[in-house]
């Protein structure tokens, strides 16, 4: 296969699980595990191409998927800021709750027409040699993704405001000491996230698969994202790397079904990048771990250093006080 | 003091009907035609209730496992595919030829292989966080879907039905193999014995031996406990390993309980695991109140199916019902948690 066509195979199929990761790497450097980003997925996919569907307008679709992101985000902040419930437990609720709620609530919109984001290339640079074919001649919702992912990073590493959010989850009580509203801030950032992964939902049902049945495509990529994010270092374009190397693995594994030997149902590569991706994590995860040092101690200096250099851009401690609960003492 | 947490329950329980209710509306049934449809499937006649017990029984023994994993503070997501290889090993006794001939022999290997599958696949799960670092919740996710592949593999590729193999399943085990049914019902002794014993050791092993306390001092503060020299990772890999062989054993029941379909198909767990969960969360990790909830889940399950059958409703909509309870449960107990503080004033925290 051409690795252009592949490269923007890639970029075209990957805003939803970028909207995913980067919602949820918002809401975890806030402190707050957002563990209801698969049904939160599912909910706003599901709304999304309803509204949609009945509108006629792809607009209404994206507020939709917003808005049940945002609605979701919201039971979750009142449950784990304001009632103090373990975020886990809630977020698991929330889980499987807006799956079964988007396959009740979606069944009459199943296999039914809608619109779809139509392709847009950028005047002027899609006629860049290489990056134009990849980046430039996709459709808006890509270049949404993009930028969002940009954005992101610029407000976590480069504004007061992005350096205050990290501060809600690498030390509360420190922020509330100067001055911080803890609860009312991490409130906002769960709520951004929550609209983010709906709008993730939206770029699913509204272009990457358009339109709603069962089994939807789309279960399962919440849980791969709360991967990404760890993957990724709760770093937005860290994580949206992951992102991409994921959905290429969707990708490559449905190119290679007919490469199997005969003895092995195709089906099994479908659920194959789902371990890979959390068996990537052990990757992130071996790097502090005390084998890991101990071996290397034993290495010879340089060898050790090239190593030790590659194992620190692999290397993510997750924000200090994640999924915590603040007390104010 | 004793009846606020009752009182709190059964306010959750109003709280969640009072909600479900407009969903179930939009979808144009009536209230008191889904109370009828939901009543009617799950204790219509003696079989609808033999389902109901038959289906309560697996929940129950996930639950137990649960309460051991969640009192060490474990999160054993992984629960769902414990069930499932419990079902495959079982599964792989009972299709063996030499199974047909002793049947009690075959059964009770076929128990103890669902019952060791399960404890090895939370095995590499407690492998992966003790060693890997990677948290339970992941690594059990990760095995989840590995095991939907592995039963993916088997049903199409070597134990697939002869001529065309399809995902509803192998060929199903001889009927001398099932559990043998109570008189009229549909239902075995096994099958309503099995999970109550479970529960009980569970409960007793928490609640009367160093082990379970050894367990609560982990689940309550981790590195406490490390200091005052509780050996972390084994203790936490028993939890997890007995949370994994009483899943498994659900899985067991899953192949060979009197109304099962007997079978390894891949919906063969179907959620059974992630519903343990839930159940065990509105139970507030107290066994005792696991019975009775496991019964209502159960009636929850058979009802909605009959529900979505009578009205032409997704077959979620039981799904939908037992996530709002425990959400309202969970919503209720910080409240009444809130109110307490307030009440005695902001001195006590």
């Amino acid at each position: 296969v051409d690795t252009a066509v592949l490269l923007s195979m890639i970029v075209a199929t990957a805003p939803p699980v970028i909207f995913a990761v980067l919602g949820e790497t918002i809401c975890e450097r806030a402190g707050v595990i957002n563990l209801g980003l698969d049904g939160m997925l599912v909910l706003s996919a599901m709304t999304s191409f309803a509204a949609a569907a009945t509108t006629g307008s792809l607009a209404v679709g994206f507020l939709a998927g917003a808005a049940v992101g945002i609605l979701v985000a919201l039971v979750l902040a009142i449950g784990t800021l304001t009632l103090r419930q373990s975020q886990f437990a809630i977020g698991f609720v929330l889980t499987l709750l807006c799956r079964d709620l988007a396959y009740v609530l979606g069944r009459s919109f199943e296999h039914q027409a809608g619109p779809q984001v139509a392709p847009l290339s950028l005047p002027g640079l899609a006629s860049v040699p290489v990056l134009g074919p990849i980046f430039f001649q996709q459709n808006m919702l890509v270049y949404a993704a993009l930028a969002c992912v940009f954005a992101t990073w610029f407000y976590l590493y480069h504004t007061q405001a992005g350096l205050r959010l990290c501060g809600l989850g690498e030390n509360p009580q420190a922020a509330f000491a100067r001055g911080v509203n803890v609860v009312r801030q991490r409130y906002l950032y769960v709520c951004l996230g929550g609209a983010l992964t709906g709008l993730g939902g939206a770029a699913f049902s509204l272009f990457v698969r358009p339109g709603w049945c069962r089994p939807d495509g789309i279960t399962g990529t919440g849980w791969i994202a709360l991967a990404i994010v760890i993957f990724g270092g709760w770093h937005p374009v860290r994580a949206a790397l992951g992102a991409c190397l994921f959905v290429a693995l969707q990708i490559l594994a449905v190119r290679w079904q007919g490469a199997l030997p005969s003895g092995i149902p195709s089906q099994l590569l479908t659920c194959i990048p789902f371990p890979l991706m959390i068996f990537a994590l052990l990757l992130v995860t071996l790097t502090r771990s005390e084998g890991t040092q101990r071996v290397l101690a034993r290495l010879p200096t340089g060898l050790r250093n090239v190593i030790e250099r590659f194992l620190n851009i692999l290397k993510a401690t997750p924000p200090a006080a994640l999924g915590r609960d603040f007390k104010r003492d | 003091m004793r009846w606020r947490p009752v009182a709190l329950r059964l306010g959750a329980v109003l709280v969640a009907v009072l909600l479900t209710l407009p969903i179930v509306a939009v979808c144009g049934v009536t209230p008191a035609e889904g109370w009828a449809s939901l009543v009617n499937g799950a204790c219509g006649s003696i079989d609808k209730f033999g389902y109901v017990l038959a289906t309560a029984a697996p929940l129950l023994l996930c639950a137990a496992g649960l309460l051991i994993a969640f009192s060490a503070g474990l999160w054993n997501i992984g629960v769902e595919g414990q069930v499932v290889l419990g079902a495959v090993a079982a599964f792989a006794v009972l299709r063996a030829p030499w199974a047909v001939e002793h049947p009690i022999v075959a059964n009770l290997g076929a128990a103890v292989a669902a019952w060791l599958a399960g404890a090895v696949w939370a095995l590499v799960t407690a492998v992966l966080k003790t060693r890997g670092g990677i948290h339970e919740i992941f690594g059990g996710l990760a095995l989840n879907f590995a095991a939907a592949g592995v039963t993916l593999y088997l049903i199409l590729g070597p134990w697939k039905r002869p001529g065309v193999g399809s995902t509803s399943g192998s060929v199903p085990v001889r009927e001398t193999l099932w559990l043998p049914a109570l008189g009229e019902w549909n239902l075995s002794v096994v099958e309503l014995l099995l999970p109550i014993v479970a529960l009980i050791a569970a409960a007793v092993l928490l609640k009367g031996t160093y082990f379970g306390l050894r367990l609560k001092a982990l689940g309550a503060n981790g590195r406490a406990a490390e200091r005052l020299g509780v050996p972390v990772r084994r203790n936490l890999t028993i939890a997890l390993c007995a949370s994994g062989a009483l899943a498994g054993l659900a899985g067991w029941l899953l192949i060979v309980g009197v109304s099962a379909q007997h079978n390894l198909h891949s919906e063969i767990s179907g959620g059974f695991g992630y519903l343990a969960l839930l159940l065990v969360l509105l139970a507030n990790m107290r066994a005792r109140w696991c019975v009775p909830l496991a019964l209502l889940f159960a009636v929850l399950l058979r009802g909605g199916l009959q529900l979505s059958m009578d009205h032409g409703l997704d077959s979620s909509v039981g799904g939908v019902l037992q996530g709002v309870l425990v959400l309202a449960a969970l919503f209720a107990s910080g409240l009444v948690a809130k109110w307490q503080l307030s009440g005695r004033g902001e001195g006590e925290k």
